[in-house]
């Protein structure tokens, strides 16, 4: 931690990190609507196994998560909380983004009471469309956030 | 004062008040407990506000609405055909049939009725979406448990009736499939003859739980005799489907009236049972889904050949009038109230889903029973979120 410190962080070092931190994603589950159900069948059905890819889908709270999956409608009443689950996960963390209503509102684009888009109250870093997404583009998703990961310079990320 | 009794009397109520003092210093002011919104047993986002006494619970106040998207303001502004697509997620799990009271209550308003092919189709995918409801529930059910097994077949063996809904529809879990005066498309050619071996599966599905759960011993020790809905109680608050059932009244929709869908042809029973706990919730939800696979394989069979289409306008403008149609989703008796006034889109419709009558019951119910219990009552009961909040 003496190097990091110091700005600089030698390159294999690096590499050695990334890899363990994608395959060691412990994913908090938001399941809010319809994505849940795609999102549970992605989860515990053995047809899509999320497992193989080192996503581990049962942490406690989301103090112990690296990854929170907001899957589902975000309505005004429900993203207070959501904005303060985020900010009780510890710092390497990252949001999917799942579902046309998490998107941008979806089919209620014009709904009084709902927040168009989980993208005005935390930062997302991968968006999967679909009204629900299959879990293939689940699965999808998971694997171009590993890529992101892997590719991260761990000195940008945690040295200001 | 000069009276004795009197002074008695004074002094008997004075010491009775500082009993009752005592009586509220020494009484606990007992923990609330957030149950949610984010919680795995409400099935979505239902809060629940528990006070508790020790492990016992003293009240109980479900609050809604972390889920209100506005459906009866958003059919307003939406046209016939847009509607269906929106109500598809009422209730996410069994979303066709959704559609098909809503279909129904704007034939009735132009006076159309779909041909006998289309309502045979109709009636399928009804019960499979039947079928790929409770199923989860069946699984899920267990997990609230402890027992985690369960939930895996269910999520495996649900693929094959999700599968079939997607090689007939093309949507996966939103078919969006009904169009007033009949359906979107004809089945794909041996679509009943996977069907029929689909069904088999499930059965088998049935088979497994019933051995895994049903005979558990723990199962039954957590189940049997608690969260017992006597059926007066569950009349008065308007309960319906499985949960009104296992409480011993023998109502269904299904049998009990007539609509314009092809139950009626086909020879099957409804399941009642009378303890009404939630060991009984379970187990008739269980029966049930066998039902269903074995109305599904008599109407494979007897699917009479012909159009899926009756006549009616490219662009529908139903007529001024209003009209209401219920019918029996997996959940319970769902019902919409179509006002139009002849334009494009339904001018008022009130949505009368299921799960929220299901649980206005949760504060009765829920009183005096232990902590632990409260999850397997919450997992029994069986509501999902986006029924209940619209």
């Amino acid at each position: 931690m003496a190097l990091v410190n110091k700005k600089f962080f030698p390159k294999p070092l690096s590499h050695i990190l990334n890899n363990a931190r994608k395959y060691s994603l412990w994913v908090y589950q938001w399941g809010l609507a319809c994505c849940a159900i795609e999102m549970a069948a992605t989860f515990v059905s053995p047809r899509y196994d999320v497992m193989r890819l080192g996503v581990i889908p049962f942490p406690a709270s989301p103090r112990q998560a690296d990854l929170m999956i907001v899957s589902g409608t975000v309505t005004d009443k429900m993203a207070p909380s959501i904005r303060r689950l985020w900010e009780q996960m510890p710092d390497p963390k990252y949001v999917i983004s799942m579902g046309s209503c998490a998107n941008s509102g979806g089919p209620y684009w014009d709904s009084y009471s709902v927040t168009k888009g989980v993208d005005q109250i935390i930062p997302v870093d991968i968006y999967v469309p679909g009204c629900p997404p299959r879990p293939e583009a689940l699965l999808e998703a998971i694997v171009l956030l590993q890529k992101k990961i892997a590719t991260e310079d761990v000195s940008q990320r945690w040295i200001q | 004062m000069s009276n004795p009794s009197n002074w008695n009397q004074a002094s008997y109520i004075s010491a009775q008040a500082a009993d009752a003092r005592i009586n509220i210093e020494i009484e606990s002011e007992g923990t609330v407990l957030n149950l949610g919104p984010q919680h795995p047993a409400t099935h979505g986002t239902l809060r629940i506000v528990v006070k508790l006494e020790g492990e016992k619970v003293v009240s109980a106040d479900p609050v809604c609405g972390y889920m209100h998207r506005g459906y009866e303001k958003l059919t307003e502004v939406r046209t016939y055909a847009q509607v269906t697509t929106l109500i598809n997620r009422i209730d996410w799990l069994g979303s066709f049939a959704n559609e098909v009271p809503f279909i129904l209550a704007a034939e009735k308003l132009m006076e159309v009725e779909a041909p006998p092919r289309a309502q045979w189709i109709r009636t399928i995918l009804f019960e499979m979406a039947r079928i790929a409801n409770l199923s989860v529930f069946l699984g899920e059910m267990g997990v609230q448990l402890g027992a985690i097994t369960p939930v895996f077949y269910a999520f495996r063996d649900r693929e094959f009736v999700l599968n079939l809904i997607e090689s007939a529809t093309g949507g996966r879990f939103h078919p969006n499939f009904d169009r007033i005066g009949g359906l979107k498309e004809d089945l794909p050619k041996g679509w009943l003859q996977s069907t029929q071996q689909a069904m088999v599966k499930m059965r088998h599905f049935c088979d497994e739980l019933e051995q895994m759960l049903l005979e558990n011993e723990i199962f039954q020790a957590r189940c049997k005799g608690v969260g017992v809905i006597p059926a007066d109680v569950a009349l008065n608050y308007g309960l319906s489907g499985a949960n009104l059932r296992a409480s011993g009244v023998d109502w269904d929709i299904r049998r009990d009236q007539d609509c314009a869908l092809a139950w009626k042809h086909c020879d099957w029973k409804v399941h009642v049972l009378d303890e009404g706990d939630s060991f009984a919730r379970y187990k008739l939800r269980l029966q049930e889904v066998r039902e269903s696979t074995h109305i599904i394989d008599q109407l494979c069979q007897s699917i009479p050949s012909g159009s899926i289409m009756a006549k009616v306008p490219k662009i529908i403008r139903v007529p001024p009038g209003e009209a209401f149609v219920n019918t029996e989703n997996p959940l319970g008796e769902m019902g919409y109230y179509v006002i139009s006034k002849g334009g494009l889109g339904p001018f008022r419709t009130k949505i009368r889903t299921p799960s929220f009558n299901n649980i206005s019951i949760l504060p009765w119910l829920l009183k005096g029973v232990y902590l632990p219990d409260v999850i397997t009552i919450l997992a029994s009961l069986y509501f999902i979120l986006g029924d209940i909040d619209r």
